[in-house]
């Protein structure tokens, strides 16, 4: 029988605090069951250069997201994917990478909290990050994650106040997710002005990892958006790949872009 | 933050104010993403500015009486009463401009975006009838505006689209899931976080992340406080039960605001069956709060079904989510069959057309006949069934009744 000393996730703030010092971090994006094969993608885009991978679990209103990330959310759900199908799927193989699960709180709450977390461990999930969970909410699912070491990534947007940024910054778990512009998810052909500053703002009160998400689209956008920060998320963009029906290796082959722009631009070790 | 204590509340006790994080008991509260957090923050505080000063609530309620028809009368019904065996009331919302208790709503936040110095307003509709309230809102105080519709909505409401058009409102259909209310508020909830420096969301229920449960009903607590004075007027006493449709819940909880400290009324919601959030949801975050949903065992929502679009709704607002936990109010589902006797009965009795929400109340009342002998039984007419008869036609010549 498991014990809780069993299943603790390690620290994804400290994989990622020691990574950092050696390249910029690139954490792709998948949702569960966006295609059958959906476990070979994760593998190929880790293989691709990603340091974690955010996976998506589908959601029925996914509120926050942008078309692409809920027509993947469609897919996934028509094809059956569930909170526990993701999590039990996950499970049964060896990621060389963090696992972060993304979804809405609605999901974790009827799972039950501690429940989730601990799937969440035994999947190799080490964080959570639930946009729709703000930090004022948030005690009985962080008391959870915490029991089994699952960190509780936080969301800082441009219109977050200074007051406010310093408690999400003191709050979060694993790193600061930096969303670039006042919008849903979604690939853009270049990133907002306003991703620079905010994480500039978010180095300014904190050494925990700033990550940004929103917009990165292919090479260009995320050294831009890497300029100040510590690393990019890509999710849309690789999900319509998938959606147009490119093969895992041509999805993967964005990763890989992403990954070469990045370490050109910013050289390993420098 | 202002000093609420002279604002009117109807129901201190029952129906007061929500916790400092917008929580009605165990329900409410601000789920939403970061980048929307600043906006509720920001409608908060200019509500409570607003409604702490004499004169917002005295420009509010002359906007009402001199545009939107208020106050709305109470009619008994002689005929249907002596068939039923109750002496039935009516809350006349649907004599109010635009044929709804919406006007009341769209007023109060119009109103309130231009204090706030917003230009334009985005909402969400279900049958149209909160998106047409809204866009005669919009053109009143010269702002622009635009409504999301799930697209099966636009369908089945055709002319409302035709009639926001009309006053000038972009209609914007909503695509994704079920293509109906739900889907609408997700797409208008996208757009806000866009657009929040112009743009104040002007949501039409008792739903959503805090403040709008609370800003909504106390838009509406006008219905409950006429309509208590008009029933003591015709009556000299209370009514023994109120009652009204619940989809998200905004006409009832106006209704229950004006009852809901006096122990001796029931209040009643009357649901639609395929939507009965009260009946048969669960408590779930869904649109920015905590409430009754219906949804499946691993929590994803599930889509209602109505022959009411404007109830077609697989949530329960926050604080109805309360009363029904407090079993301060009761909530009974009633079919669509039920639904379309009584939109029937109530035209061929009283010569009053319902909107097949309001149509929902008289259903319940007809169901309950037995049990509310003797009984003063006040309903709220919430809408009138203009917008309806096409519908109900094909569905009774469908049926071979016509």
């Amino acid at each position: 029988m498991m014990t809780v000393a069993d299943v603790r996730a390690p620290s994804l703030e400290a994989y990622l605090t020691e990574r950092r010092s050696q390249r910029r971090l690139l954490m792709p994006y998948v949702t569960a069951g966006v295609c059958p094969d959906w476990l070979e993608l994760v593998d190929a885009v880790i293989d691709a250069g990603a340091d974690a991978i955010e996976i998506g679990i589908p959601f029925s209103d996914p509120a926050i997201d942008g078309t692409t990330i809920q027509e993947a959310t469609v897919v996934a759900l028509d094809a059956g994917m569930t909170p526990g199908k993701a999590l039990a799927e996950l499970k049964e193989r060896p990621f060389g990478v963090p696992l972060i699960a993304m979804t809405h709180y609605n999901l974790v709450y009827r799972h039950g909290h501690e429940r989730f977390a601990t799937d969440m461990v035994e999947a190799g999930c080490w964080a959570s990050i639930l946009p729709d969970l703000p930090f004022e909410h948030a005690g009985e699912w962080t008391a959870a994650a915490d029991a089994v070491g699952v960190e509780n990534v936080l969301l800082a947007a441009p219109v977050t106040s200074d007051e406010r940024l310093a408690q999400v910054a003191e709050k979060t778990g694993g790193f600061v997710y930096v969303v670039s512009t006042m919008g849903t998810t979604g690939a853009r052909g270049a990133v907002d002005d306003a991703a620079g500053a905010l994480a500039t703002r978010v180095k300014s009160v904190t050494d925990k990892p700033a990550v940004i998400g929103f917009g990165i689209s292919n090479g260009e956008t995320a050294v831009a958006a890497a300029e100040h920060a510590d690393g990019v998320i890509t999710a849309s963009a690789l999900m319509r790949r998938i959606l147009d029906g490119a093969s895992i290796e041509e999805a993967a082959s964005l990763v890989a872009e992403i990954r070469t722009a990045l370490d050109e631009a910013y050289p390993p070790g420098s | 933050m202002t000093d609420l204590s002279d604002a009117p509340v109807a129901s201190p006790d029952q129906m007061g104010k929500p916790d400092e994080l917008g929580f009605f008991g165990e329900f409410g509260g601000r789920y939403v993403g970061e980048p929307l957090i600043g906006a509720c923050q920001e409608v908060e505080d200019a509500f409570v500015d607003a409604w702490g000063d004499p004169a917002f609530r005295a420009e509010f309620l002359h906007v009402l009486n001199t545009y939107g028809g208020r106050p709305s009368p109470t009619t008994e019904c002689h005929n249907l009463s002596e068939q039923l065996g109750c002496r039935l009331l009516l809350k006349r919302e649907d004599l109010n401009h635009t044929g709804s208790h919406k006007i009341n709503n769209v007023i109060g936040q119009a109103l309130l975006a231009k204090r706030m110095g917003k230009t334009r307003l985005i909402a969400e509709t279900g049958a149209g009838q909160h998106g047409v309230a809204t866009a005669t809102a919009a053109a009143l105080l010269g702002m622009s505006c635009t409504v999301y519709m799930g697209e099966v909505d636009m369908k089945r409401q055709a002319l409302n689209v035709f009639r926001m058009r009309l006053l000038g409102t972009e209609v914007v259909p909503a695509m994704s899931g079920s293509r109906t209310l739900k889907d609408a508020v997700n797409e208008a909830m996208r757009a806000w976080v866009s657009e929040v420096g112009d743009t104040h969301y002007c949501l039409g229920s008792v739903m959503g992340p805090h403040p709008y449960p609370w800003m909504v009903r106390t838009f509406h607590e006008i219905i409950g406080i006429e309509a208590k004075e008009q029933v003591q007027a015709i009556t000299g006493g209370l009514p023994d039960v109120a009652v009204a449709c619940v989809g998200g819940g905004s006409n009832a909880a106006g209704l229950f605001a004006g009852f809901a400290d006096d122990p001796s009324v029931r209040l009643v919601g009357a649901e639609p069956a395929g939507g009965a959030a009260a009946g048969r949801g669960v408590p779930a975050i869904v649109h920015g709060m905590r409430a009754y949903f219906m949804q499946d065992e691993v929590g994803q929502v599930l889509e209602a079904e109505s022959i009411s679009a404007g109830l077609d709704y697989p949530g329960l607002g926050p604080e109805h989510s309360h009363l029904a936990a407090t079993k301060r109010a009761e909530y009974f589902p009633v079919t669509d069959d039920e639904v379309l006797e009584a939109f029937k009965l109530l035209s061929r009795t009283e010569g009053i057309i319902p909107a097949l929400e309001s149509a929902h109340a008289i259903a319940w009342v007809a169901k309950a006949k037995d049990e509310l002998q003797g009984q003063t039984v006040l309903v709220n007419m919430s809408g009138r069934g203009d917008k309806d008869v096409e519908q109900v036609q094909d569905v009774l010549i469908a049926r071979g009744e016509m």
